[in-house]
């Protein structure tokens, strides 16, 4: 396959673009993704290919939106909704959470909604308060719904796809520091199946289990401990629902000491279910030390720069955690 | 165009005071857009630049203890409001001083002690929330009227509709004031609404609703006074829609290929509020161009002073990151 350096935004929009051009049922609706090309940039030069009635601007809206989507994928249509923060899912909620997730259940396995609601989460953007959380648990309890996360171009594009063909409701969360990012990205349409972890970087010593943008921080920390003759093995689930359990369990069993991060809020966060998919498992009894969670702090995310930054974990919190287990491991 | 007879019940001392306000809400805008497009400030801003007779002319005809809402352009509702520039700049340079501590920025600055119950970041999200400072000023008998400033687009959230049926029902304290700027983000309101004036939606809930050109500050101040009047002899409420225009772009990063050149030269040349103002005041002779001019630059060293202030402020300390969660 012929790969372009793409950025996460370009292989998003190149999802999208691939998926509409062969699947007449694939739209697009969404505040301002029209001319002005949505609130990221994503959706632009795509009403100038597909046009407004498959590329709709609409007003603002977001209960209504919402309810758009689920009601045209209920009847065959394979709606993409953008919000332009994920923060604004609260105002869509009703129609998230207590119709798509639920009517094929409900139905008795009638039916489906085969829509996804895509949105950027996260901070660093000096957006406050209101602009810059990560409420990725929040879907991850309902059943019924799918929750994506991709961390970087190729993924977001091969998930993507997965996520357009997918028969539920798929929750795809962006990431606003990610935008920017690239890498090659293969041309053609590739899928990666949601289920299915990515070991981002292989190692000994430490498993971290890192989401979406603190997989890149992940990294960097990874990279520092090396130096120290630290083998970090950096494990991706992308997808929390469903959750790859056996890449989890496989790599802990491996490295016997587990580091998971997430930017959202730790208390209640994704970070606990991973924590408690890793001791109820076999690998419970490779467990060299504690489990060591990190996440943001139980605040909402402030304006001052600084502020912001120490709301949420850092590559310094990643190293001294991995330090930790590693130092507690040594006690046992 | 040209502006309405100035009311007489009006001094010319308050005239000029509100057209050195209108300059002081400009500058603000004006300063804050510049230090955005240095990336001296971080996060996003929306300027109202353009849109200074609703702010000021809506405020003015409100009493100290009545209360207003803010949307995420509101540094000029701030200002009308009575709010310290000093401390407003402070805010969006992230300072201990500011308003919020440096934990809100632009789309949060309140000022509760003086009836500023916010900016608002979520489109929409303060409309239900003066509905219910309203119901405290009839539950508790306190007299006080909640103004509500929200935009064209907001008028599209469900949260518009609920908040204007149980404000009707309730017979409310509360006047709704939609600054209808042509836009949204981006969408056109002429898309975006399959009838001509959001202010006659103000029928569908049994309240009176007034259309007025926003830029006229006395036509703003009219109805405003009306509504709050109204509002205060236990009428209900009402629905102002004001047309007016923001001459920059919805925030930061916008190529505004939205609109046309030609509209934002119109509404500069023919429609600049403040231009408005001074014309009617250079005609009825209550002002020389002179005076005029030293009103402007007071304005316009305030805000370089606020500047200064904001610059020399610190930043608020880490210490200060878990605090004011809960009360
Ligand atoms: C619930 C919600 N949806 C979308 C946004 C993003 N957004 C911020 S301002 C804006 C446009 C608002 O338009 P309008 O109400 O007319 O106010 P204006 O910006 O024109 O002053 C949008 C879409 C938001 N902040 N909140
Ligand atoms: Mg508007």
């Amino acid at each position: 396959m012929n790969t372009k350096d793409m950025t996460y935004s370009e292989a998003i929009r190149d999802a999208i673009s691939l998926k509409m051009r062969t699947d007449e049922d694939v739209f697009m609706l969404g505040e301002d993704i029209g001319v002005y090309g949505g609130a990221f940039g994503v959706s632009r030069g795509l009403i100038e290919e597909f046009g407004p009635e498959r590329i709709r601007n609409t007003p603002i809206s977001e209960s209504g939106i919402a309810g758009a989507a689920v009601g045209a994928a209920l009847t065959g249509m394979r709606p993409i909704l953008e919000l332009q923060f994920s923060d604004f899912i609260t105002i869509a909620t009703d129609q998230i959470i207590n119709q798509a997730a639920k009517i094929r259940y409900m139905y008795g396995g009638k039916g489906k909604v085969p829509m996804v609601l895509r949105t950027p989460g996260g901070s660093g953007t000096g957006a406050a308060a209101q602009h810059s959380q990560s409420l990725e648990a929040w879907m991850a309890h309902i059943p019924g719904l799918k929750v994506v996360q991709p961390s970087s171009a190729y993924d977001a594009k091969g998930l993507l796809i997965s996520a357009i063909e997918d028969d539920n409701p798929v929750i795809f969360y962006e990431h606003k520091l990610l935008y920017g990012m690239k890498e090659p990205v293969p041309e053609d349409l590739y899928r990666i199946p949601l289920g299915k972890a990515v070991i981002k970087k292989e190692g000994t010593d430490v498993t971290v289990i890192a989401t979406s943008v603190m997989v890149h921080k992940a990294l960097e920390a990874a990279k520092l401990l090396e130096a120290e003759g630290i083998e970090v093995e950096v494990l991706d689930p992308r997808t929390l629902v469903p959750l790859d359990e056996a890449s989890i369990i496989a790599s802990v069993s491996k490295t016997g000491r587990v580091v998971i991060v997430h930017e959202a809020v730790k208390r209640a966060g994704f970070g606990a279910e991973i924590a408690s998919v890793i001791v109820e498992s076999d690998a419970f009894d490779f467990l060299d030390a504690p489990i060591e969670r990190l996440g943001g702090k139980a605040v909402p995310i402030p304006y001052n720069p600084e502020l912001e930054k120490h709301a949420v974990p850092q590559v310094s919190d990643i190293v001294e955690a991995v330090k930790r287990t590693l130092q507690r491991g040594k006690e046992v | 165009m040209i502006s309405k007879e100035i009311p007489a019940s009006l001094t010319t001392k308050q005239i000029l005071e509100l057209y050195h306000q209108m300059w002081l809400i400009r500058y603000f805008d004006e300063k804050v857009d510049e230090f955005f497009a240095r990336g001296a400030i971080h996060g996003t801003t929306h300027l109202c630049v353009g849109q200074e007779a609703t702010a000021a002319g809506a405020c003015f005809v409100l009493a100290e203890e009545d209360k207003i809402t803010s949307t995420h352009r509101g540094h000029g509702h701030c200002i009308a409001k009575g709010a310290d520039v000093n401390r407003m700049m402070a805010e969006l340079f992230a300072k201990e001083t500011g308003y919020c501590k440096g934990k809100g920025g632009s789309m949060h600055i309140a000022d509760v002690d003086r009836g500023n119950l916010g900016a608002n970041g979520i489109v929409g999200g303060g409309i239900p929330i003066a509905v219910g400072a309203a119901l405290t000023s009839k539950m508790k008998d306190l007299g006080y009227a909640v103004l509500c400033f929200f935009g064209d687009g907001a008028a599209n959230e469900g949260s518009f509709h609920e908040a204007l049926n149980l404000a009707s029902i309730w017979k409310l304290p509360v006047v709704f004031f939609c600054e209808n700027n042509q836009y949204g983000m981006s969408g056109p309101v002429k898309e975006m609404v399959n009838i001509e004036n959001i202010g006659d939606r103000a029928s569908s809930y049994g309240i009176p609703g007034r259309i007025i050109e926003g830029n006229d500050l006395f036509a703003v101040m009219e109805a405003t006074g009306e509504a709050v009047e109204r509002a205060k002899a236990g009428e209900g409420p009402t629905l102002i829609e004001a047309k007016t225009y923001r001459w920059k772009g919805h925030s930061k990063s916008d190529a505004k290929k939205y609109r046309t050149k030609e509209e934002e030269q119109y509404w500069r040349k023919e429609k600049d509020p403040i231009a408005l103002l001074a014309v009617r005041i250079i005609n009825d002779e209550l002002a020389t161009n002179d005076e005029l001019e030293a009103l402007q630059l007071q304005a316009k060293k305030q805000i370089e002073d606020a500047v200064e202030f904001a610059e020399k402020s610190p930043a608020p300390s880490l210490a200060t990151l878990e605090l004011d969660v809960y009360a």
